[in-house]
């Protein structure tokens, strides 16, 4: 298995946790994995992204020019990143911020108005971002959702392990969705 | 000890508390944050120093005078930031004295940008600063190895008391990989029976690089070269898929984790790849990259910088095989892709070239 994915939004939605959460939830799973962000003189409301990769075998190179999945949270980040996914690869979009449909045809794209579910069913939009992440793990299955959520407790600090729950709520919307989606 | 997750620049900074290091001066520069930022919470953990200096050369003679002292000492910086400390460096190289340098590299010349690139080699192998002088250069290629590495290069400074660089750059220092740190171990430290800690009840030691006198500067400098020579057999080096490899890609630190996804890609479509990845700098694996060429009709060299590492390679060959450079600057990564094309067409150019005998 090798799972190539770039995670983009702006900064400040969890693009960047998002994608330490996949890593080190590989990596509970014995997997290999890389993470490697934008880095650069950028700002809260700035683009940021970031390219994880999860792998049976050693991780060559952890830049990713053509990712198996692309993440996007904001409309500049589809724009900038959708023609360089892989033919026939997979395309996650945060409708709730992005009101224009993909330019490829050749893509499997599931909407998910992160921000929408997240109000209506958590009252709390700050965990939108789980409910794409719990998407992403249930079409991929790159890792499982007990990975993803012994990763937060190693990710957290221990006075935040009272958000778990609340996280793990949201990552299952998203495992929902993704399976009525199919 | 389990495997964590940790940003190269992390990782190194973990690596050169569990090695002994009690002391760090630098300046902040992009994109090495991360280290002095880890030794700034760390260091004052394990009762040790860390400072930010008012400036790179601050911080360098500040590295200078604890290591005179015999301290176990370190400073990072990237690109311009280095360039800054080369005086101090130098002075370093001339008394003798032993640390760790680290250069995230960083696209130049100038100010450049703050993207990974692999431009300082030069500066890093040949010198860098005045004089005849060379620094032991080790280059990591994952954030695994920058744990190691760290370990060894502190060992060497003391070994041949002489200043080792460890060569990363933007990616390395910005990406998280599982890293596994050794137990701990007992760290048995060389005696530095020369280091200035104050004389009384001895003779009293100088730390010195004036050499006002032409034949005792010359003895000096003729003294450096023997140590430089004693360093030979240092050299680190990884081979992959080299045995048989009728192309070679060479490449250090990020690029050669490029080539090697260049190596799987071109195998699978039937060209006989492979990749030599020096790991020691200076001193450089002469024989070793010899041995994996053997069979190679062209080598390629993969490097963020427009042709540094390739005219080691040249040399190092004796120039009895094609060397042929694929760089991209100024923060730009080579993409495999776009590698892979170039083997593509040097294996293409190259057809009715016959097989080594001992290759067949």
């Amino acid at each position: 298995m090798l799972q190539e994915i770039i995670l983009a939004g702006f900064g400040g939605q969890g693009v960047m946790s998002m994608g330490q959460l996949l890593a080190y939830a590989g990596l509970e799973e014995e997997k290999h994995v890389s993470w490697i962000p934008s880095y650069g003189p950028e700002m809260r409301g700035g683009t940021a992204n970031c390219s994880v990769t999860i792998s049976d075998e050693e991780v060559s190179s952890p830049i990713i020019t053509e990712p198996d999945t692309l993440i996007v949270l904001n409309r500049p980040s589809l724009e900038k990143f959708e023609q360089d996914v892989k033919p026939g690869g997979r395309l996650l979009i945060n409708s709730s911020m992005i009101d224009i449909p993909s330019q490829r045809q050749d893509l499997k794209v599931l909407k998910i108005p992160a921000a929408e579910l997240a109000q209506e069913k958590l009252g709390n939009t700050r965990v939108s971002n789980m409910i794409i992440l719990g998407a992403f793990i249930e079409l991929t299955q790159a890792v499982t959702l007990e990975s993803v959520i012994g990763a937060l407790k190693k990710v957290l600090p221990e006075y935040r392990h009272n958000l778990i729950p609340l996280n793990r709520q949201a990552l299952e919307i998203g495992v929902m969705l993704a399976k009525e989606s199919i | 000890m389990a495997k964590v997750l940790m940003k190269g620049n992390e990782a190194l900074g973990e690596a050169a508390i569990r090695a002994g290091c009690r002391y760090f001066f630098g300046y902040p520069i992009t994109p090495q944050n991360e280290i002095p930022q880890y030794l700034a919470k760390h260091l004052p953990e394990v009762g040790g120093v860390f400072v930010q200096a008012e400036s790179e050369i601050a911080a360098i003679n500040m590295v200078y005078g604890a290591a005179g002292a015999g301290a176990r000492v370190m400073t990072s910086s990237s690109g311009p930031g280095i360039s800054l400390k080369q005086e101090g460096i130098s002075y370093i190289a001339a008394a003798e004295l032993p640390c760790v340098i680290v250069n995230m590299q960083r696209g130049g010349p100038g100010l450049g940008g703050i993207q990974p690139a692999q431009s300082d080699y030069f500066q890093a192998v040949k010198g860098g600063g005045h004089g005849d002088y060379k620094l032991l250069v080790l280059a990591p290629a994952s954030v695994q190895e920058m744990a190691d590495l760290m370990e060894k290069a502190f060992d060497l400074a003391d070994e041949y008391r002489n200043p080792v660089m460890i060569l990363g750059d933007g990616i390395l220092g910005q990406m998280m990989e599982a890293v596994e740190f050794k137990e701990e171990k007992k760290t048995s430290q060389m005696e530095k029976p020369w280091a200035t800690t104050g004389a009384k009840g001895r003779k009293p030691n100088l730390i010195n690089s004036l050499f006002l006198d032409p034949l005792e500067l010359e003895k000096h400098n003729l003294h450096l070269q023997q140590k430089y020579d004693r360093m030979a057999k240092e050299v680190l080096w990884e081979n992959y898929k080299t045995d048989d490899a009728e192309l070679v890609l060479v490449g250090y630190g990020s690029s050669a984790r490029i080539a090697k996804a260049v190596v799987d890609q071109a195998r699978v479509q039937g060209i006989k790849a492979g990749l030599f990845r020096p790991i020691s700098l200076f001193p450089f694996p002469k024989n070793a990259l010899q041995e994996a060429c053997k069979c190679a009709h062209n080598v390629l060299t993969v490097e963020m910088s427009l042709g540094q590492l390739v005219e080691d390679v040249r040399y190092n060959l004796e120039f009895k095989v094609p060397v042929h450079l694929y760089g991209r600057v100024g923060g730009m990564v080579p993409t495999t892709r776009a590698v892979l094309e170039e083997v593509k067409r040097l294996v293409n150019g190259d057809q009715g070239v016959e097989t080594h005998e001992n290759c067949l």
